[in-house]
């Protein structure tokens, strides 16, 4: 646990399987942002589901879990829902948390956990047709949620092959509902964005989808890469003398700020339980 | 019995990007008229052969696994048949040779168990179907399209014309296999001619000398080798393993060296003994420390050969392979940084000028960075720092070094094996893959190569190695083995070779988990197949480590015991396949004297062309590879993963201009920085290769500098790439470039920790053999507490004073030279005596962050580091103003050590001044920054050049984003 993390903080799970790769910076970030986090490999949570009751919050990290062979994401997605699926959806049902990151959001949308999912969304090779990694603007949607501010712009790092949304809906005409869009490319001055301010030619230039209750988040970007101020590609221009930069300083949040909401929305939601049971 | 089904994923709502890009190119070159009526199509092949109680399972696998989304679907068809095409397509199948590694059916037989599949009875095999609609396209050249596609060391495949159908051989019928038992090799009475030639024809590389020496102690023993036992000791004696050029007896000129390494660069490093050396030229890499608890490890390699046959498999096992040594460092480092660089011949070399069997520049360009971004990104180890070369004489034999840093807790540091410990394999299984790597990297390639050599090339699977980590990690971390060592070249034999140096041991090569029937025991014994390593396990911690290797679902196995009696002894089925005293496998290696000779400088021949245009000269420059953009390259890396980064390769207002360097902060805590850099003076060889070691000792240095790094805990590696040493002038180049880089590290009071030599990088062609250039190259790595301190290449403002700090440099070795007819003369020179004392004052200016931005001089001179310093600014342009009378090219395109051009604010420029001239460094301002996005130059009153950044900035991004065209 890392010091000054109190007993009684939310509790995190970030869950790793053969390829993941993110997982200690995605601990590290719920830690900074005040969480308890245990990283569990996917072979121990199908042996124990129940550390799932524990949690209020499960990360699936960036990776390429399994090489991403088949398609990205697939194999972990097929084992989660052999497996697990019970487990999840009674943790989603409930209300828990869940962030899936690149890799992750691949897996999420395979199973079918967000919208445009269920069955009809599908993260497919950028249009330059390579892996790419870039620092790109995104903003968030106007959806309420525990994971961001409705509107807040972002400057966060992607890099991924396969990081294009599109979805099939059955009704060929039918729009994607924007409420679900968590997050979507722009330029640097907030409007429409072209390659390669669009990494990848999304659909709608999604970057990353919400669930319509807002507590499972799946998105391209990597916010746990951006948790100090230095990690900012460019900090040596924000300064005038050159130095690094505050957290105040910056001129968009750290990528940590998605991590500090949700956990101080199971903060609020454990003290919330506190008073009921104190009232009743 | 089992039961065969084809399922064929057809991507017709989401076609695949890279297999219809390769198409596509291969179709342009092969057939440029060739017209295509429609986009090609590409289908993954899923053989799946199954028990026939699973059938029933196979349509469900298929649509939710292997087709699984809405933008695609699975055809099934029983047997081995593909789903019919159109009338007017031809297609092309590629699939993976019997035998060779293939992760994709790895994880599908995965999925399969999950989806209750009976796993023993189940084997999978994949491929890709390509359909091009196109006219007139001749059998021929299609099946010179379909090789391009495929590689023929590692797949095989098959065409089909309009209409003919579509017929595969079994993708499951057996490899051929080797026989079992003990062999032996007639060596008691052979005569030279014979020692010789069962050198050759074995693939063993050894001299006459060597052997002559044992056949001497064969004598002694009054018995034939057996085989395996002359293999074991080929393994050990290659150059590859022991470094016997560099190490052995050299007479150059009046001096004679006993041992040239250990003289030259290994003494520095005793000289200096800095108490933060935690392990130097012992382990798989050298080791420094952070702080009283942390180190960083660093080690670099080629994979120089293999990649010249098979790039991507090549460069991947490359970085695979360097990744290990630094999972095989004391008890295990975490790898927290991949480093590349790479010489090839230039991109735009004509197809007539490719000696036979050599791939094309750009082709081995393509297939190297792809090799090094899958393993690497898929390892999740950031690739942040680099170079890339280009010289015609890299045409036969490109040159590939793969680093990798990790991260070490002192106490992890130290290994021993002792007898009883149980030899434990973990990791990816043996195949045939990979024989006679070590051997074949210490010999000449020729036209033959590719086929003589096949089994020299591996495939990589980084996930395999990713699972090692995870599970070697925890192993460390709970204290249950002794030592541990990766497989690398040899194999096994090296492996548990080095580890039972002083024990001995028996091994039972039977235990080897294999990826397929018939191997014969030599073949398990110096497999070079990748993703193994070996542990050094006491009995009583076995239960533990095979938990959690269950975990992370990583095979093992125990090869044997390691003994006391200094015998190693292989076993195969119950049979002594061989004995050997690892004392004469290790030290019995015959000494013998080779005579180099101290080069003559070579007589300057002076650039014929008189014209003058500065502005063609620079257009040049930032056009050729050598100076022109990486973004290319370098996007397509992650260096961001990790979420340690905090100097990047890119930055500046657009994040598209070049650093000199990274760093990372390693405990992610902001209390200390990693700086990573390097430096290559190949132009400089041309010409010395003294100096060029002294240049690119002087390069890594100021780069780690410029990025914020320090020399007071700044480590070096050496890294030579050699041509044939067997030339006693290119030896004596050898010589004088170990000097040259020893005396430099001295000066700087930077030891080297590590390093590696490649030699006999020759190519054979025609009958006339080529070597490469001589290379150097050094890789800095320095610690530094706190915050980041670089201030990067980019212009920050206009109206700032840029002022060139450093010494005059010289047009011999420089890129001007080498692209305007020029050759010879005598470059500028190092100075042991400034170098130090500038780079000391430099970083303390960084430190109190004096400088708006920092660049070095290199490649290209005060030209070339002025615009690209501009390509980092918002809209900034540069205006040089250079003294009357000044000759521009000079000024301008010159190169040399020391130098750097910095941006400081007017208010500075005049206090910074004094502040140099009092330290005895030469500084002068050399210009401004403007906001007008113009580079202009005067001499005096005179415009020598003047045009915009943006035409500037295209010539420099071009070159290396033709060979990744975006559609």
């Amino acid at each position: 646990m890392a010091s000054g993390v109190k007993n009684d903080a939310p509790r995190a799970l970030v869950l790793r399987a053969a390829g993941t790769n993110c997982d200690e910076e995605t601990v590290h970030a719920l830690e900074l942002a005040g969480a308890i986090v245990t990283n569990v490999h996917v072979n121990v949570l199908s042996e124990n589901p129940e550390l799932l009751d524990d949690v209020g919050l499960l990360a699936i990290p960036g990776g390429f879990t399994f090489g991403d062979d088949v398609a990205s994401g697939a194999v972990l997605a097929h084992i989660l829902e052999q497996r697990l699926h019970d487990s999840l959806h009674a943790f989603v049902e409930r209300g828990g948390l869940v962030i899936g990151i690149c890799n992750g959001f691949q897996v999420l949308v395979r199973l079918g956990l967000l919208p445009g999912g269920e069955n009809r969304g599908a993260l497919l090779w950028n249009q330059s047709a390579r892996f790419e990694d870039r620092w790109v603007h995104i903003q968030a949607g106007a959806a309420e949620s525990p994971w961001f501010e409705p509107g807040e712009k972002y400057f966060i790092p992607v890099a991924h092959a396969e990081g294009r949304f599109e979805w099939f809906p059955e009704d060929a005409g039918a729009t994607l509902d924007s409420a679900q869009v968590a997050f979507h490319y722009t330029d640097v001055s907030g409007e429409k964005a072209s390659y390669p301010d669009d990494p990848n030619g999304s659909h709608k230039a999604v970057a990353g989808l919400i669930s319509p209750d807002g507590n499972v988040l799946g998105m391209m970007p990597h916010p746990e890469r951006f948790v100090r101020p230095e990690h900012h590609p460019t900090w040596m221009r924000i300064r005038p003398d050159g130095a690094v930069p505050s957290e105040e300083e910056l001129p968009v949040p750290l990528g940590l700020s998605i991590f500090r909401r949700a956990v101080e929305t199971l903060r609020q939601r454990s003290d919330q339980l506190v008073e009921e049971r104190g009232t009743s | 019995m089992s039961v065969t089904y084809t399922v064929t994923v057809i991507h017709d709502r989401d076609p695949q990007p890279t297999p219809q890009t390769e198409l596509r190119e291969a179709l342009g070159q092969i057939q440029p008229s060739a017209t295509v009526s429609r986009p090609p199509e590409s289908d993954p092949i899923y053989y799946l052969q199954v028990d026939p109680a699973d059938a029933d399972k196979i349509h469900s696998l298929a649509d939710n696994f292997l087709a699984g989304s809405p933008a695609c679907r699975a055809v099934v068809s029983s047997g081995l048949a593909l789903p019919e095409r159109s009338q007017d397509e031809t297609s092309i199948i590629v699939q993976r040779k019997p035998g060779v590694t293939d992760p994709v059916s790895q994880s599908v037989l995965h999925a399969m168990g999950e989806s209750g599949f009976d796993r023993e009875q189940s084997q999978v095999r994949t491929g890709w179907r390509y359909r091009v609609a196109v006219d007139e396209l001749s059998s021929e050249n299609l099946v010179e399209v379909a090789g391009q596609l495929g590689n023929e060391i590692v797949d095989e495949w098959f065409t089909f014309g309009e209409g003919e159908p579509e017929m595969v051989p079994d993708p499951f019928r057996s490899f051929p296999s080797e026989s079992t038992g003990r062999v032996e090799v007639s060596l008691l009475d052979a005569n030279d001619e014979q020692l010789q030639s069962l050198s050759d024809t074995g693939g063993l590389s050894l001299d006459l000398v060597e052997m002559q020496t044992i056949q001497n102690h064969y004598r002694g023993l009054d018995r034939n080798p057996s085989e395996i036992e002359l293999e074991t000791i080929a393994q050990t004696w290659s150059e590859h393993c022991c470094h016997k050029t560099l190490t052995g007896r050299i007479r150059h000129g009046d001096h004679v060296y006993g041992n040239m390494l250990k003289e030259t660069i290994f003494g520095v490093t005793r000289e200096l003994d800095k108490p933060w050396c935690w392990s130097v030229f012992k382990d798989n890499a050298g080791v420094i420390g952070i702080d009283d608890e942390w180190g960083v490890s660093f080690k670099v390699e080629t994979h120089n050969h293999p990649s010249a046959l098979e790039p991507y498999g090549g460069a991947g096992t490359g970085i695979g392979g360097v990744i290990r040594d630094t999972l095989g460092t004391g008890l295990g480092a975490r790898p927290i940084l991949n480093t590349d660089v790479f010489c090839f011949a230039p991109l735009d070399t004509p197809n007539e000028d490719l000696p036979a069997g050599t791939l094309h520049p750009r082709r081995i360009l393509r297939g190297v960075v792809s090799g090094v971004r899958d393993y690497g990104n898929r390892m999740g180890i950031p690739t942040a720092n680099g170079a890339i070369h280009f010289h015609p004489d890299f045409v036969g034999n490109p040159l590939v070094f793969c680093g990798s840093v990790g991260l070490i807790r002192k106490e992890h540091v130290d290994k021993t094996v002792n007898p009883g410990d149980q030899i434990v394999a973990i990791g990816g299984r043996t195949g045939r893959d990979g024989i006679h790597g070590a051997t074949f990297s210490s010999r000449e390639l020729t036209e033959e190569s590719e086929v003589v050599s096949s089994g020299a090339v591996q495939i990589g699977n980084p996930i395999e190695e990713k699972k090692v980590l995870d599970a070697l990690m925890r192993i460390r971390d709970e204290n249950l083995c002794r030592s541990v060592t990766d497989c690398g070249a040899g194999g096994f034999s090296s492996a548990v070779g080095e580890m039972g140096e002083e024990t001995g041991a028996d091994v039972y090569l039977e235990k080897a988990p294999l990826k397929y029937d018939g191997l014969g025991p030599t073949e398990v014994w110096i497999s070079e197949a990748q993703e193994r390593m070996v542990l050094a396990v006491d009995p009583v911690n076995m239960t533990r480590l095979r938990e959690i290797l269950l975990e992370e679902e990583v095979e093992c196995a125990v090869l044997g015991e390691f003994r006391g009696d200094g015998m190693l002894r292989l076993h195969h089925h119950g049979e002594l396949m061989g004995e050997l005293d690892v004392k004469f496998l290790h030290d019995g290696r015959p000494d013998f004297e080779r005579v180099s000779v101290i080069p003559m400088p070579k007589e300057e021949l002076p650039i014929a062309s008189a014209d003058v245009d500065a502005e063609m000269i620079l257009s040049t420059l930032l056009e050729d590879g050598n100076v022109a953009s990486k973004e290319p390259v370098i996007r397509q890396y992650d260096h961001e993963v990790q979420g340690r980064m905090t100097f990047r390769p890119l930055a500046g207002a657009d994040r598209d201009a070049p650093m000199d360097g990274c760093s990372l902060d390693p405990l992610r805590d902001g209390s200390h920085q990693v700086v990573v850099s390097c430096g290559l003076s190949i132009g400089i060889g041309s010409v010395d290769a003294y100096q060029m070691a002294c240049h690119s000792v002087d390069e890594a240095l100021r780069n780690c500098i410029a990025s914020g790094g320090s020399l007071e805990r700044a480590a070096l590696l050496d890294n030579f790439a050699w041509g044939d040493v067997r030339n006693d002038e290119i030896l004596g180049e050898l010589v004088e470039c170990s000097r040259g880089a020893a005396d430099a590290a001295l000066a700087y009071g930077t030891p080297f920790v590590s390093g590696k030599d490649s030699l006999h990088n020759t190519y054979r062609s025609g009958g006339v053999s080529r070597s490469i250039p001589s290379v150097l190259l050094v890789s800095a790595i320095s610690i530094t507490q706190g915050e980041p301190v670089a201030a990067g290449s980019d212009l920050k403002s206009s109206g700032s004073s840029l002022i060139l700090i450093g010494p005059d440099g010289g047009i011999p070795g420089s890129l001007y030279q080498h692209r305007f007819g020029g050759s010879g003369g005598r470059p500028a020179l190092f100075d042991a005596e400034l170098g130090p004392r500038l780079l000391q004052s430099m970083s303390a200016w960084m430190r109190d962050r004096k400088f708006r931005a920092v660049h070095d001089l290199s490649e290209g001179g005060l030209a070339v580091a002025a615009a690209e310093m501009a390509f980092g600014g918002e809209n900034t342009g540069v205006a040089l103003q250079l003294p009357a009378a000044t000759d521009p090219i000079h000024a301008l395109f010159s190169e040399g050590p020391h130098r750097f051009l910095v941006e400081v604010s007017p208010e500075f420029e005049q206090a910074f001044l004094e502040e140099a001239q009092s330290a005895g460094i030469p500084a002068q301002v050399v210009g401004c920054s403007t906001d007008d996005h113009q580079m202009s130059v005067r001499v005096g009153e005179d415009l020598v050049l003047e045009t915009s950044i943006g035409i500037l900035k295209t010539h420099w991004k071009k070159t290396l984003e033709a060979a990744w065209p975006v559609e």
